[in-house]
């Protein structure tokens, strides 16, 4: 029994040491910055692979999606005779929440992992050393342009994902239900406003970058030099992120509503 | 003149979190020298190196590099120590994303503002110097681990250092691509005016070349001296090094309880 | 991938996602159809507003006006304080009438304001006196009820 709350405590205490040393990282991001914008084309690099890469994915998802929430909404609706506030019900569920969460989830896959294995690996074959020993710091060279990648990439996605999303639903609900295109969009417009609810989607986004970014970064950063240590770290990227962006969302949803 | 001595290491003391590494560890390395530190696996020998770099900071004692004491040095005056070190690691540590050419150029577009056209002479009068002129536009995946090695000398000397370190540069090298690498070594050193330190636990190929070997063992300095020295030395330890022998002062088991004991009989 | 391929490709991806930005401010968001730039706040006291919330439209006419900024409640009188922001564009008489209504029968509430015909004209931080609670369906329906019953009684 006590070895069970041994347990408990070691890796309560395990965690908030990670959480501490995550947070230090973060901040050396930050204190190395100023370093990494002088060669911007370094992130715009890491733009590219973690955003044009991920442009597929988060066009086909938000599709589906959008979809989805189109022919979900209709058959709701329906009953109660107003059909035509789907454009709302699609237009207000991907701004305020699927846009940001669901990309958030789809980075952590696609971007978070790449991002974690590949600075694991160059931890593990000691290329990280080699470049401090080249009096390069890896901080400002490797781990700063893919945090402002980050940074800057997700809001887009998302906002995209939102986009492209509305477009499937619009998809579903007007050409293949027959639901009026005048109401579709001029429902959607009185109902959908833009500080409280795009402005509020893209504070999330971006908060969620942050979260995805520097997870991925850390875990990269802190994995054991081993194949198994990068494999593990891969994993905790995903699973850590997924925790983080839906806690995350609801500490930030129920901020934005109380406001 | 320049000061002779260039890496001096005093007393110096290192362990990890629980392990004592190194207990009082005296070198020396002079200007134009091949220097060799040699020691079982383990021993500590890269840890040194990390040392000289000031990657770690020492325990106690100190090492002074071009007369700066390393640990005392801030980010900066570490960034510029270290603009006057080289360093080949163990499996090359090549940036994988980029070719052979974008390698062996790192270092100078990371330090100097020089033009493109001219990066490019650099670049391949070093490659040429390694012997891989032609394989510059190759990725790192595509070399075999000794020319991986030498592009990693090529980009290690790529900014005219005065202190190369090598790891282990001949670990798990074919006999023809450890001559080679011998040969480069001795070359290098001599072209630039460097000093070479060189960890291995490679008996003939360092007793061939180098100018003066340390032996670490128990966090200590073991034996020293110049290799005809050291092969007239009757020091246990070194012989059983030198004649690679099994079982001697360092022991062929790791500390272990009773053999029965942990068989429960 | 050279340079300018990278570069390239970058451009095409921030460019899709500030398109997607700006579609969402414009075509989705309100961003365009509800700019009220410069607005003066008028007050209104009310008995009942039902189900009106903060940020309800103020129309006039069936065109949006202004929104309601906030809703309080005086403990001096009992009511509730409505406070709303009025276009500047838009001028009103000191006599007007705020209105509660509910768009459709279980729609969202908005305010009503129907222009009277005093020649002076509201200013900022005036309060509007006539006004009109918001209908309670189930008060509504209790009359009704209320009403059937008594009707009955008579008819006894
Ligand atoms: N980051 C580290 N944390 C803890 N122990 C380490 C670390 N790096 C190396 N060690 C330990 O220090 C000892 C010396 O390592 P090293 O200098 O690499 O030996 P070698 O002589 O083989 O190069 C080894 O036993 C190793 O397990
Ligand atoms: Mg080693």
């Amino acid at each position: 029994m006590l070895t069970f709350f041994e347990n408990i405590g070691r890796g309560l205490r395990l965690k908030i040491t990670r959480l501490g040393a995550a947070t230090r990282l973060f901040f050396t991001i930050i204190s190395y910055s100023s370093e990494s914008f002088k060669r911007f084309n370094l992130t715009i690099r890491e733009i590219y692979f973690t955003g044009v890469l991920s442009l597929i994915i988060i066009i086909v998802s938000a599709f589906f999606v959008g979809m989805v929430l189109g022919l979900q909404g209709y058959y709701t609706l329906q009953k109660y005779g107003s059909s035509e506030a789907i454009g709302v019900l699609v237009a207000l569920a991907l701004v305020r929440e699927l846009g940001p969460v669901v990309t958030a989830l789809l980075f952590a896959g696609r971007a978070g992992t790449a991002i974690t294995a590949e600075i694991g690996l160059m931890k593990a074959t000691e290329q990280l050393s080699a470049m401090e020993m080249m009096a390069v710091s890896p901080v400002a060279r490797i781990v700063a342009p893919r945090f402002w990648a980050g940074i800057i990439t997700m809001p887009l996605l998302a906002s995209i994902f939102s986009m492209v999303g509305i477009i499937g639903g619009y998809v579903v609900a007007v050409p293949l239900i027959g639901v009026d295109e005048g109401a579709f969009w001029s429902q959607m417009q009185a109902n959908v406003d833009f500080s409280y609810d795009i402005v509020n989607g893209f504070i999330k986004s971006l908060v969620f970058g942050i979260a995805c970014t520097i997870i991925a970064l850390f875990e990269g950063y802190d994995a054991p030099p081993t194949a198994e240590g990068v494999s593990r770290a891969t994993t905790r990227t995903v699973v850590t992120s997924s925790l983080a962006v839906l806690g995350l969302d609801f500490v930030l949803t129920s901020f934005m509503l109380s406001v | 003149m320049k000061k002779d001595l260039i890496v001096s290491i005093k007393d110096l003391a290192f362990g990890y979190a629980e392990r004592q590494i190194h207990r009082k560890i005296n070198m020396n390395f002079h200007r134009g020298k091949v220097v060799a530190i040699m020691g079982g696996s383990g021993c500590g020998k890269t840890t040194i190196l990390r040392l000289i770099g000031g990657q770690i900071k020492p325990t106690s004692g100190q090492v002074e590099v071009d007369g700066k004491i390393v640990h005392e040095q801030g980010r900066k005056g570490i960034y510029e120590l270290r603009r006057k070190m080289g360093m080949l690691f163990q499996h090359g540590a090549l940036f994988s994303d980029l070719s052979v050419y974008e390698n062996v150029a790192f270092p100078i577009r990371e330090h100097t503002d020089l033009n493109e056209a001219v990066i490019k002479d650099l670049v391949l009068m070093k490659l040429n110097a390694v012997g891989l002129r032609g394989a510059h536009n190759l990725m790192p995946t595509e070399l075999s681990g000794g020319m991986a090695r030498r592009v990693a000398l090529a980009r290690a000397v790529a900014l005219d250092p005065d202190i190369i370190m090598y790891d282990e540069p001949f670990a798990g090298l074919d006999p023809i691509s450890m001559g080679v690498i011998c040969d480069l070594i001795r070359t290098l050193n001599d072209a630039l005016g460097a000093t070479s330190i060189i960890v291995t636990h490679d008996v003939t190929e360092t007793f061939a070349f180098a100018d003066y070997i340390y032996f670490i063992a128990d966090g200590i300095v073991a034996a020293e001296g110049s290799p005809s020295d050291l092969k007239k030395s009757q020091l246990p330890f070194v012989k059983q090094f030198i004649y690679s022998e099994k079982d001697g002062p360092v022991p062929f088991h790791y500390q272990a309880n009773e053999y029965i004991s942990d068989l429960g009989l | 991938m050279d340079r300018i391929k990278l570069d390239a490709w970058v451009g095409i991806f921030v460019a899709l996602g500030l398109i997607a930005l700006m579609g969402l401010a414009m075509k989705v968001g309100n961003l365009t159809s509800n700019d009220i730039k410069t607005t003066y706040v008028v007050t209104a006291n009310f008995e009942n507003i039902g189900g009106l919330k903060p940020r309800a439209p103020v129309k006039s006419a069936g065109v949006v006006v202004g929104r309601v900024d906030s809703i309080t409640f005086d403990t001096k009188i009992y009511e509730a304080i409505v406070t709303m922001s009025i276009d500047e564009r838009y001028v009103f008489p000191k006599d007007t009438f705020a209105n509660i209504y509910t768009a459709g029968l279980l729609g969202e509430q908005y305010i009503g304001l129907e222009a009277g015909g005093d020649p002076e004209n509201l200013v900022a931080f005036d309060k509007i006196s006539q006004t009109q609670d918001a209908v309670v369906l189930e008060k509504l329906i209790s009359q009704f009820l209320y009403n059937q019953a008594s009707k009955e009684e008579e008819e006894k």
